[in-house]
């Protein structure tokens, strides 16, 4: 059967077209509804209880005064968690409420439901826990090397260990001509998202639970909530709340479990809703990294070897830990073809707050620590950056540090040279002060400003890697509604602000030649879409779509062909009939369904992946991988320290545009984060105490910090992926951070090894 | 929770007298903020912007009173040009929604050693006028300020206007903050030239537990400048300037930044406004 739907093909808002997205308007004048907006008539108020200590055993918990306060119904502790009491989502080991000991501060204690949040958070000062306070672990070189630690779970304080061993990395140091060695940390990023973690539990009749909520990955969350419930995964209902972003930060749980068990013990609906500062303990973070990393190269560039160790702080949980470790160990070396190569990356538990996934996932903090070497070679070698990064830059047949192959275009050489191609932004007018470092502030008028240049490049693994059967669902409903033909797309998938809901419309448009289509509630009545993570849902559910659509279209030619005695192969939809090559138009599609819809449920599953070796770290472990470069462009006053991002200029290969509003919004959101990991966003943490947990201190970029982008987009397709796209969320967000360091560095002469970098990184070492 | 909208002065005060744990509220991004995370639980709240004497703004004998609920964004678009300092420092202020809601008097209120208002009002010789159903009294800025959050006002007492003396000679106020807008100050400072009494103002904001002047610096500039000659600015009088500044503040270590990049930063600003106000002064 030939594809008939040709998507160059002009359905009107298909593929490759910017339709309106269909919850934007909603979202821009507050009426779209956030699931911290849920309400039900007679709900109650779930508040947390949290330790306020890093580490500590728990001597006693007195509930008593709390229960006695007037409109409270229920205070729980551990000993109410009705089913598992732990609960992870890769490795079971976080309890849902804590039992003897607490491993971070913030880590949930006890519950509460109150007829009113102010009553609820009125009882929870009213429990009294009696804590045994401990020394807290918060070295994470400590936690991977000195075997006197404390050992924070069982298996001790190592979460994964992931060599890699590729080539021979004494031939490779026997053969260097020169070698440049560097230490780089990262720190603590938050994904920042601005709807807090909330959801509603409503008890059902049968004794199940409903539960709306904000999330990215419901199927995983059931398979995490049913067991500590005690309730069979039937019984547990899950529906798709509003979602205001996500970033990594919704992969694990927050008050899902909570709220469930409050409502079954209460028989009353449940709402939770974390406020800002509780939204900084409720969730994972960005991994900080310390990183130890040796490049020997000879003197016309080339590399030749690589060394790294890369020690990520996981905090006190796993959480996902171990896959972080996986792609800052398989992408340790990043995009460039290196012969010899070997990386230890460790993940580790410490008493610091959990981390987990954020965009970039683990490949963010190995792009900054390998940018800032391949800019120190191209020092050493008094080259130009952009050459040592093209001299190494990998293409399609080149092999990664993990043995893979890359067997798909990777034009990393014509994406550097169509970066220094870019004009370059004017200086700075300077009679505008919001031009210049300090902005309206007033702090300098052209005084201590120097411009500073610099280069990024990142590579991203798409999709789950390392052997997951990453998969996702879809339903399409095609039928004739008030004599249109509508169709209805089914799936889990969780739209987080990413622009799915408007993809999977796109999608169907162009695979069925229809114009009305119509998104269904994501919820778990559905197979599972796997996570809104990996930059993999266009990939995945757009896949699943794809394919839905697909089986649609052939059970609509195969009644066609009998009914009108035309081969199958001949038939073709657009514009919302059925066309025949040569007879042509045979019938619309409305009347051709009357009351008899047609609707398919499809899965679709990327190619295998393979696991790392645990010895060398070799194995075909990536779905799919996507390279995005950076120029940055910066002011910086030296005498302050501060600094004005004057132009990111980027070049990303996706693949095929789907959608290009939704794409450059990507993009520009990608490097944002990244400049924020550059030069503002830390957590700070003290001895295990976070020190700014609020947007008053916590920065994050401001339209007035994030420059004017310039973006090249190039689409060499992947024949593997759907429409040959290729994920793009993530790539942007690796190469800004070290482009931005480096155009620092550059105008201040200084080694700059840490990121964010602060002003007083700047002033304290300046001459 | 009760609330109370006065729509006349008089009774703004009776009820601020008669219940003194009424807290007053204006523009509200203060007292907002403290009531969502759960840090103030006043008995009641006595809303201001109901009462028509405070809007706004007038000028007698060279003095500018500036209503107790006039905003930030009403100062800057109608008081640049006689308040140069405090339009550059409302400016700074949070975003184009808190300058619309929040006020001077509100920053006086609140009393935080970073405010952007108490610079210039320091700078510039300032008093507030504060009212109650006993009388009225006026205090110089520098009294208004007893520690970190704590000022003179009295529990019957509100605050009606601000008085500031329009601009006699150049003014400048810069402020550090980590990000380019939408930040508390890590420090600031603001500087006012009086050409006719051959004085200089200055306020030294998150430098000390209250906004503060640098009076051997305000003392040594008038003495040392080149007031009649208008020579170019010397850099030794310049950094001798940024030095007495700095030593004036007595900064802290917080999440925001060290007390040594609090001191090093101020000298810079100290140096830079003075060299801006300078050249300003001397091609007038
Ligand atoms: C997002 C955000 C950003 C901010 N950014 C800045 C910034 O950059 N710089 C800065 O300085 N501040 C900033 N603030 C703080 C705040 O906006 C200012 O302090 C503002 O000046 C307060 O004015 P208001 O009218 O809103 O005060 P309110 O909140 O109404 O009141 C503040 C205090 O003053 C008292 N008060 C108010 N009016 C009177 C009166 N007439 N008499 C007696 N007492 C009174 C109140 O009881 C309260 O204690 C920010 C706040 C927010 C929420």
């Amino acid at each position: 059967m030939s594809a008939p739907a040709n998507i160059d093909a002009p359905t009107r808002d298909g593929v490759g077209d910017s339709p309106q997205r269909p919850d934007g308007i909603g979202k821009v004048t507050g009426e779209f509804a956030y699931a911290s907006d849920l309400w039900h008539d007679d709900m109650l108020w779930g508040a947390t209880l949290r330790s306020p200590h890093p580490y500590a055993r728990i001597r006693s918990i007195d509930i008593s005064a709390a229960l006695a306060h007037p409109g409270v119904y229920a205070v729980l502790t551990h000993e109410d968690v009705p089913g598992a009491k732990y609960y992870g989502l890769d490795h079971v080991d976080q309890p849902v409420l804590a039992i003897d000991t607490v491993r971070y501060q913030g880590e949930p204690v006890a519950l509460v439901a109150a007829e009113h949040p102010e009553i609820a958070r009125r009882a929870l000062a009213k429990i009294e826990v009696s804590y045994d306070v401990l020394e807290p672990l918060t070295d994470p070189r400590k936690a991977a090397f000195d075997a006197t630690a404390p050992a924070l779970h069982e298996h001790g304080n190592i979460v994964r260990h992931q060599p890699v061993r590729f080539g021979k990395i004494s031939e490779g140091q026997r053969a260097a001509e020169v070698v440049v060695r560097g230490e780089y940390q990262v720190g603590m990023q938050d994904q920042a998202f601005l709807g807090p973690e909330a959801g509603l539990a409503v008890p059902t009749e049968d004794g199940g639970i409903e539960l709306y909520v904000a999330t990215q990955w419901m199927h995983v969350d059931l398979r995490q909530i049913a067991p500590c419930l005690a309730l069979p995964e039937d019984k547990v209902r899950m529906t798709l709340s509003g979602v205001g972003g996500a970033f990594g930060a919704r992969e694990d749980l927050s008050m899902q479990v909570h709220a469930a068990m409050l409502a079954l013990h209460t028989g009353k609906p449940i709402k939770i809703v974390y406020n800002r500062e509780e939204s900084f303990f409720g969730h994972v973070h960005r991994h900080p990294a310390l990183m130890r990393y040796e490049h020997g190269a000879w003197r016309d560039g080339t590399l030749v070897y690589a060394k790294a160790e890369i020690i990520l702080d996981g905090g006190a949980y796993t959480s996902s830990t171990m896959n972080v470790v996986a792609n800052a160990a398989s992408l340790g070396v990043g995009p460039y073809s290196v012969p010899h190569i070997e990386i230890d990356t460790y993940g580790v538990y410490t008493n610091n707050p959990p981390c987990g996934a954020m965009r970039g996932f683990g490949a963010v903090q190995a792009c900054y620590g390998y940018e800032s070497q391949m800019d120190r070679l191209a020092a050493e070698l008094d080259m130009h950056p952009l050459e040592v990064r093209r001299i190494n830059a990998i293409s399609q047949g080149s092999v990664l540090a993990n043995g893979q192959v890359v067997d798909t275009p990777a034009p990393l050489a014509e994406m550097l040279d169509r970066l220094a191609a870019t004009p370059q932004p004017e200086p700075a007018d300077q009679t505008d002060i919001r031009n210049l470092p300090g902005g309206a502030a007033n702090t300098t008028h052209g005084e201590g400003v120097r411009r500073g240049i610099g280069y990024g490049v990142g590579l991203k693994n798409i999709c789950f890697s390392e052997g997951a059967d990453d998969y996702s669902t879809a339903r399409v409903r095609l039928a004739a509604v008030g004599g249109e033909p509508t169709a209805l797309v089914h799936t889990a998938a969780a739209e987080v602000g990413q622009g799915l809901v408007t993809l999977q419309g796109q999608i169907v448009r162009t695979e069925l030649g229809i114009e009305r289509v119509v998104i269904a509630p994501a919820d778990t009545q559905i197979g599972d879409a796997g996570s809104t993570s990996a930059s993999r849902q266009s990939y995945m559910t757009g896949g699943a779509v794809k394919v839905a659509c697909e089986a649609v279209r052939e059970m609509i030619f195969e009644r066609a062909a009998d009914q009108f005695g035309v081969p199958a192969d001949e038939l073709s939809l657009a514009g919302g009939k059925i066309v025949a090559q040569c007879a042509g138009v045979l019938a619309a599609l409305a009347d051709f369904l009357g009351t008899e819809p047609i609707e398919a449920v499809r899965e679709f599953h990327h190619r295998p992946t393979q696991r790392m070796d645990p010895v060398t770290g070799q194995g075909d472990s990536h779905t799919q991988l996507a390279l995005c470069v950076h120029r940055a462009v910066v002011d910086v006053d030296v005498e302050l320290g501060l600094l004005k991002v004057v132009e990111l200029a980027a070049v990303q290969d996706v693949g095929k545009v789907l959608h290009r509003n939704s794409l450059e919004g990507q993009i520009h959101g990608g490097t944002a984060q990244g400049l924020g990991l550059a030069v503002l966003e830390e957590i700070q943490v003290v001895d295990g105490l976070i020190r700014n947990p609020s947007f008053t201190d916590y920065l994050i970029p401001t339209i007035l910090d994030m420059p004017p982008m310039r973006l090249d987009i190039l689409e060499n397709p992947d024949p593997h992926a759907p429409y040959g796209l290729r994920g793009a969320g993530e790539p942007p967000t690796l190469s800004s951070t070290p482009a931005i360091a480096a155009a620092i560095r550059d105008a201040t002469g200084l080694p700059l090894t840490r990121v964010p970098i602060g002003p007083e990184d700047i002033i304290h070492s300046v001459k | 929770m009760e609330f109370y909208r006065p729509t006349s002065w008089r009774e703004a005060l009776e009820i601020r007298a008669a219940q003194p744990d009424a807290l007053p509220i204006t523009g509200g991004t203060d007292v907002m903020v403290e009531l969502n995370f759960d840090r103030a639980r006043p008995a009641a709240l006595l809303d201001l912007t109901g009462v028509p004497e405070i809007t706004g703004w007038s000028e007698r004998e060279g003095q500018i009173q500036i209503g107790a609920s006039m905003s930030y964004t009403a100062i800057i678009a109608e008081l640049a040009d006689r308040l140069p300092c405090l339009a550059l420092a409302a400016r700074t202020v949070g975003s184009p929604q808190i300058r619309n809601r929040g006020t001077a008097a509100g920053n006086l209120g609140a009393g935080s050693p970073a405010g952007d208002s108490h610079p210039p009002l320091l700078a510039t010789g300032a008093k507030v006028h504060l009212e109650s159903v006993r009388g009225s009294r006026e205090l110089s800025i520098d009294q208004f300020y007893l520690g970190v959050k704590r000022t003179a006002l009295e529990p019957d007492e509100l605050i009606r206007s601000i008085e500031v003396p329009a601009a006699r000679g150049p003014q400048q106020f810069a402020k550090i903050g980590t990000r380019n807008a939408m930040v508390i100050a890590v420090c600031s400072f603001a500087i006012a030239l009086d050409a006719g009494s051959r004085t200089v103002g200055t306020g030294l904001g998150s430098a000390a537990p209250t906004p503060r002047q640098a009076t051997d610096a305000q003392d040594f500039l008038a003495e040392a400048l080149p007031w009649a000659d208008r020579d170019p600015l010397a850099e030794e009088l310049a950094n001798r300037f940024g030095e007495l500044v700095a030593a004036a503040a007595v900064p802290i270590d917080d999440v925001r930044g060290s007390a040594r990049y609090r001191r090093h930063a101020l000298a810079v600003l100290a140096r830079r406004t003075l060299g801006w106000a300078w050249e300003e002064y001397r091609c007038a």
